[in-house]
């Protein structure tokens, strides 16, 4: 059996610099061994631990989709010694990773389904993933919806694509940044929570909203979904923790006796209310 | 499963026989330190003096510190930044003197690192080289209380032999595993006697276990009653978080991921950790889910007394060895923690 | 000293209902032998669960730090020093605190006590010279004198320094003791000697920082073995990585440690953590004629610069 520590060898293809404050910046990579590439099968919005060697590991969640084949995609935004480690990273340098770790958006069930997705600033790599994978399987999904903000323009993620996704019209998308002083601004302007009261589908059993930002975020999308009469077991979360393992037994990313980076990280709102523990 | 007869040359002997063909762990006391286990030298016998070891004997299997990967920065060499298994040594082991609860421990901790959906090596590989020779505790001191939660000092849980001292200063050895026994033919140890000896003696020591505490309504309450319950504060208040009860526990198995390089090479090593402290759970965005002691000390009972009781139905996360109620600086025992669990009713 | 609950339970009582604190910080029996527990009380009616008696070991002023609320606390000598010592450090305000004082005769060492009568304690009591423990179907008498902690026995400030109320007479200080007994020992080691004595010492260390974490002068936001940028300190047990722990920890610690011994008593491996921050207390007063936590208005000499300092630093 594979020791589920040990990280495939990859190496950087291509970096984006994402956003004008270069926090963020998009990695491309490539496995070394072609076996490590057809083993590693994922679904949209699982992560996995990106492993530098001498520094240790991080978990991000992987921003490209399972259909896009030959190369794995993680935006990585600069923050502790792993992360800001790899900010100073180059095309042609080895590195590893770990996964698929965790569990995914049930696509099981949403099949068929209307899809809402709602994101904000730097927590939409699992989202890209979701969009681009839902894009190439239109057909099994009804109407798709995404709500996505950021502070300003520049802080939004993959801005050509986002612009090419509004342009070609499969998905109804809701571009919104909290203010500009850009004349040419074309989308929307307000809130994340603001623009989901205007532009979200009703609510019904066929309807399911994503839900995937940073905190504040969360806490005033919450009641303005429950207006819209969206059933908590309609509402999908993605948490974070602190992790290290990924594999749900070093012991520290808990909430009551569910792991986040194996039992989750993606949870209803409906279990979420269920559990014990700090979430 | 049959009882042998150990005399004291059989002992000594057995023990120099089986040098050859195990790794030799046990009790072992150094002068002005507290007696611990250890891997033997050659010659040297397992301390079975000791009521038990000061901390648990789970490092024989889970070291504190212990080596995953290691790595080469070294451009010039092909396999730069690739991580490479360490080869290891898991030749056969004879733990000797490990007592009933520290090896009942094993079990609940290999609930964690051997599930259905991950395997982890190191701990399974150096679980399964191990043969568990216990020593039954006669004499269970004043903090042991083993009998409340599922085991007792005759425990054979987690073990492959149990031995049980005679009067003549030898010991009857209860085969409990072929595993056990295949050990005990290697020694020399094969006199058969009355297996009913062993009875009467498993009933005293039983009776001499004074501390008791109630798990009987764990399972029953509600997690998330407990977790809001205005218990934690009066609790955790006095806890300097020192983490002394995860480090003695035998049934803590949290640990922390660390990379440290030396020149050009490199190693990926786990060590204990603990949900004492606040980096456990310390996010890179600064936030902490666990900040305040009080939530940490409510974090380490739940798990133990009902987390793990809900996710694996096999009772508690606890043997009852006593040592952190031991040696807690402060006092904190996890018998009245576990007494306002079993009794908490929600207002 | 026996009687000092008497009157910590009624001043405690007064602050409370007069609601002059909002808690007050003390001690209440264990569940063991021989052992209290910290707490607090914040309900008048509470008052009664406070204790007092020989092994009121724990220095209560490591539960102060930036605490907001007015508090009530329990002071024998040592403590009452880290009181200074925190609020020469900004850690609490003064006028956040009502002290009661304990002059104490010192605190006993229940680990050797335990070791000394070689059996389970199931019972212990004490009088003002004497402590008795019973198990085992005997019992032994000890005088208290005998079974002190080591630094209790060393101690030269039993009576708080600083106070607003006392639990009982001022005691006298002890004047004829040799606080540095062992560290001369250690300082005529020659290197090799020091290297493994200190080697053995530190070698069952568990690298649990318990003594840190016990300590009211270690309340670092990040410690310095807990930073990753830079990773001073590497994180295993490695003897290398254990040694410059408690080196370091013992320089952060000089000119501001009292020797309460809540380090010692926290160890779970009974290490004598207490010989580096003493040879450093001893240090301090051999250069600059210094005792930690003696006067709120100075600060420690290793955070402020005088012409006519030693220039030991730099040699």
């Amino acid at each position: 059996m594979q020791n589920p520590y040990l990280p495939m060898p990859v190496r950087i293809d291509e970096i984006v610099t994402e956003t004008e404050d270069k926090m963020l910046k998009t990695f491309k990579f490539v496995f070394l061994n072609k076996e490590d590439e057809e083993r590693f099968q994922h679904k949209a919005g699982q992560f996995a631990e990106l492993s530098v060697p001498g520094k240790g590991e991080v978990p991000i969640g992987i921003a490209s989709s399972p259909t896009e084949k030959g190369y794995v995609k993680f935006t990585v935004n600069k923050t502790g010694l792993v992360t800001g480690y790899m900010h100073t990273m180059k095309v042609g340098d080895i590195m590893g990773i770990r996964g698929p770790l965790g569990n995914w958006y049930p696509w099981e069930t949403l099949e068929g389904k209307n899809v809402v997705i709602i994101g904000g600033g730097f927590a939409f790599s699992t989202l890209r993933a979701s969009i681009v994978y839902m894009l190439a399987n239109r057909n099994k999904f009804k109407d798709i919806h995404v709500i996505y903000g950021s502070r300003m323009p520049s802080l939004l993620l993959y801005r050509d694509e986002l612009a090419a996704w509004e342009a070609a019209g499969d998905i109804a998308m809701h571009i919104t940044v909290d203010g500009t002083d850009d004349p040419d601004w074309k989308y929307n302007v307000g809130f994340v929570p603001t623009i989901t009261e205007q532009k979200a589908p009703p609510a019904d059993a066929d309807t399911y909203a994503i839900v995937c930002g940073p905190p504040a975020m969360i806490r005033f999308t919450q009641p303005v979904l429950d207006n819209l009469g969206y059933s908590h077991d309609n509402i999908i979360n993605s948490l974070e923790k602190r992790m290290k393992c990924g594999i749900g037994i070093c012991g520290r990313c808990n909430i009551g006796d569910q792991y986040v980076c194996k039992d989750g990280p993606v949870f209803t709102l409906n279990t979420l209310n269920h559990m014990a523990g700090e979430k | 499963m049959k009882v042998i007869q150990i005399d004291t040359n059989q002992w000594t002997e057995g023990l120099a026989k089986l040098e050859g063909s195990y790794r030799m762990f046990g009790p072992a006391e150094t002068e002005g330190k507290y007696p611990e286990f250890k891997e033997l030298e050659k010659g040297d016998v397992p301390n079975l003096n000791v009521s038990n070891t000061h901390l648990s004997a789970k490092s024989v299997v889970y070291p504190q510190s212990e080596v995953m990967f290691e790595y080469t920065l070294d451009e010039a060499k092909e396999d730069h930044h690739q991580l490479r298994e360490i080869e290891k040594d898991y030749s056969p082991r004879a733990v000797f003197g490990i007592r009933p609860c520290d090896a009942a421990a094993n079990l609940i901790i290999q609930r964690n690192f051997d599930s259905k959906e991950y395997r982890d090596p190191y701990w399974v590989d150096a679980f399964e080289s191990c043969v568990f020779i216990g020593h039954a505790c006669e004499n269970p001191g004043a903090t042991c209380f083993c009998t409340s939660v599922g085991f007792g000092p005759f425990n054979e849980d987690g073990l492959d032999l149990l031995l049980v001292e005679s009067d003549n200063g030898g010991f009857l050895a209860k085969v409990i595993t072929d595993k056990g026994a295949v050990l005990a033919k290697s020694a020399g140890w094969e006199t058969e006697t009355d297996a009913a000896a062993l009875e009467p003696l498993k009933e005293a020591a039983e009776a001499k276990i004074r501390s008791k505490v109630n798990t009987d309504q764990l399972a029953k309450q509600d997690a998330k009653d407990l977790f809001d319950a205005p218990i934690w504060e009066d609790i955790g208040f006095a806890c300097l978080n020192c983490g002394t009860c995860t480090y003695s526990c035998p049934t803590c198995w949290c640990f922390d991921i660390q990379d440290e390089v030396k020149d050009k090479s490199g190693i990926r090593m786990r060590n204990w950790d603990s949900c004492m402290y606040p980096l456990f759970t310390l996010e890179g965005s600064g936030h902490n889910p666990r900040p305040e002691k009080h939530h940490r000390i409510r974090q380490r009972f739940m798990h133990k007394l009902k987390y793990y009781v809900d996710k694996y139905q096999a009772g508690v996360q606890c043997v009852g060895c006593g040592r952190c109620v031991r040696l807690c600086p402060v006092n904190i025992d996890i018998r009245t923690v576990c007494e306002k669990m079993n009794s908490y009713k929600p207002a | 000293m026996i009687g000092y609950i008497d009157k910590i339970r009624e001043v405690a009582l007064k602050l409370l209902n007069e609601e002059k604190v909002d808690m007050v910080i003390g001690y209440r029996q264990g569940s063991l032998p021989m052992m209290t527990e910290p707490c607090f009380v914040k309900r008048p009616e509470d008052v009664e669960t406070l204790i007092w008696d020989s092994n009121c070991r724990i220095n209560l002023a490591a539960y102060l730090m930036d605490r907001k609320e007015k508090i009530g606390i329990i002071a024998k000598g040592c403590d009452s020093r880290n009181i200074i010592n925190h609020l020469v450090e900004n850690k609490i305000k003064r006028e956040q605190l009502v002290i009661i004082g304990a002059p104490c005769k010192g605190m006993i060492d229940n680990k050797a006590i335990a070791l000394q009568f070689g059996q389970d304690i199931d019972e212990y009591q004490e009088t003002e010279d004497q402590i008795t423990v019973k198990g085992g179907g005997t019992e032994k008498t000890f005088q208290k004198v005998d079974v002190l902690q080591e630094n209790c026995a060393i101690c030269n400030h039993r009576n708080p320094v600083v106070y607003d109320e006392l639990a009982g007479d001022l005691v006298e200080e002890q004047t004829d003791i040799d606080r540095y007994e062992d560290i001369r020992k250690i300082e005529a080691m020659d290197i090799d000697e020091k290297w493994n004595f200190f080697e053995d010492m530190l070698s069952t260390c568990i690298r649990c920082y318990a003594c840190r974490n016990a300590c009211p002068l270690c309340y670092c936001p990040t410690c310095f073995v807990d930073e990753s940028k830079p990773q001073w300190v590497g994180k295993s047990n490695d003897p290398n990585d254990t040694r410059t722990f408690h080196f370091l920890r013992a320089f952060h610690c000089a000119g501001r440690c009292t020797d309460c011994g809540a380090c010692e008593r926290a160890c779970p491996m009974d290490i004598p953590v207490r010989l580096f921050t003493k040879k450093l207390g001893k240090d301090c007063l051999d250069l600059y004629g210094w005792e930690a936590g003696l006067d709120p208005e100075q600060r420690p000499p290793l955070d402020t610069f005088k012409p006519d300092d030693p220039n030991v630093g730099m040699k």
